[in-house]
């Protein structure tokens, strides 16, 4: 083996012909590979992306706000949302939970919403009461549309609360 | 006319046919019979010789053969079942209550499938441990543990991803709070998600990933990491029988 590698030296120390031409070659053969595999690993991962999705559209349309009289809490089964009438006014609540993404359910008789995979509970503005949900239920941008309904856009949280002017 | 079937069956092996298929010919001599193993291609991942002192039960308890038997029942009985069953959103939940209700040994063979594939996760993890607390995973068998850990996490794929197909509430929610864990992963953890599911939600995008995942793409890996996992078994010296170490 180690003959071997010296005698290898050896030649190219004589300056064989052909050796940078040869090398050349590899170069833009290993070159054009990288650049295959490259282009392939792009095209796989825009492949596995969809660009056309046929999910439900995160604004839904709740009805008119006069549906829910204050203090009341209701959860609409069909949006997976809260829809709340507090002292300050209406707000929508995420109804998924922030820990696995399981729907949580609201209990009236102890006024609290519970989720019930891994038993996170929350109060009816989202803030937790206990379990392992590492955030609160997000509020959801909601509004009044010209028709007079309330809409609410699952997708996009709010970072402050903010209420529905009705 | 008045042959035994024993000579006839040796008569069989001398024909033209079965030589021009079987090359290592008849004999019971040891390089006939290690012929017949070398020149097979199947058997040929295994060693022609083993110390009989190896096949005692308690140095493996067949926990890696049982393991590769429960693997090849789910592929005899996974593949008739595809034959009723549509990966898809209205039709996935009613196939799988047709294969209960109405296929003629369709329970049999779902339940034969499900039952081993429990079985498999258990074998697999069991013989992981057997392997580790003897300490087998030690040079130079260090490289078999690794393919064995890849084996390992492709069983729990494929437990995972058959566990979606009959589209039921407990599969929906088994698989939605699965897929959330993925988001945990920093930084691409959402779109690793999005990738895995084809979507936002688990939906009929998610439904057909995981059905070609469990159907095609998972159980190869597996054969082919299994091939390797098995040759590797001979070349690092056949079961690990407690010899010491041979350092080099």
């Amino acid at each position: 083996m180690s003959q071997d590698s010296k005698k290898e030296t050896g030649e190219k120390d004589a300056g064989c012909v052909d050796c940078g031409r040869r090398q050349a070659f590899v170069k833009m053969g290993v070159g054009s590979i990288a650049v295959a595999c490259t282009g392939a690993a792009v095209f796989g991962y825009e492949f596995l992306g969809p660009n056309v999705l046929y999910e439900p559209s995160p604004i839904v349309n709740a009805g008119k706000p006069d549906g829910f009289p204050p203090g009341s809490v209701t959860q609409d089964q069909a949006s997976l949302v809260y829809i709340v009438h507090g002292a300050e006014g209406i707000y929508a609540m995420s109804a998924t939970c922030t820990h696995l993404g399981c729907i949580t359910a609201w209990k009236p008789e102890l006024g609290i919403v519970a989720c019930p995979c891994h038993g996170s509970k929350f109060t009816r503005d989202g803030t937790k009461i206990e379990g392992p949900a590492p955030r609160p239920l997000p509020w959801l941008r909601a509004w009044i549309s010209d028709e007079g309904d309330l809409l609410i856009d699952r997708s996009d949280f709010l970072a402050q609360k903010q209420y529905v002017r009705t | 006319m008045a042959n035994s079937l024993a000579e006839q069956v040796a008569n069989l092996r001398e024909t033209r046919v079965w030589r021009s298929i079987f090359r290592s010919g008849s004999g019971a001599t040891n390089l006939h019979r290690s012929l017949s193993i070398q020149q097979n291609v199947f058997l040929h991942l295994a060693s022609v010789k083993i110390r009989k002192r190896s096949l005692a039960f308690r140095f493996t308890w067949l926990l890696g053969t049982l393991s590769f038997g429960t693997f090849l029942i789910l592929t005899l009985t996974g593949v008739p079942l595809m034959l009723y069953y549509h990966p898809s959103v209205p039709q996935a939940y009613a196939d799988m209550k047709d294969l209960q209700f109405v296929v003629s040994a369709g329970v049999f063979l779902r339940n034969l499938h499900r039952w081993s594939a429990h079985a498999m996760v258990l074998l697999v993890f069991a013989h992981l441990f057997k392997v580790f607390y003897r300490g087998a995973y030690r040079t130079p068998r260090e490289f078999n543990w690794v393919v064995g850990v890849v084996l390992l996490l492709l069983t729990l794929f494929l437990s995972y991803t058959g566990y979606l197909l009959p589209w039921d509430q407990l599969a929906f929610w088994a698989i939605t709070v699965g897929s959330n864990l993925i988001s945990a992963v920093p930084v691409m953890g959402a779109q690793i998600r999005f990738l895995v599911l084809g979507g936002h939600t688990v939906n009929a995008n998610a439904l057909l990933r995981f059905y070609v995942l469990h159907c095609v793409i998972l159980p190869l890996l597996a054969a082919i990491f299994v091939a390797v996992h098995f040759w590797r078994i001979r070349k690092d010296g056949g079961i690990y029988t407690g010899e010491s170490v041979r350092h080099e």
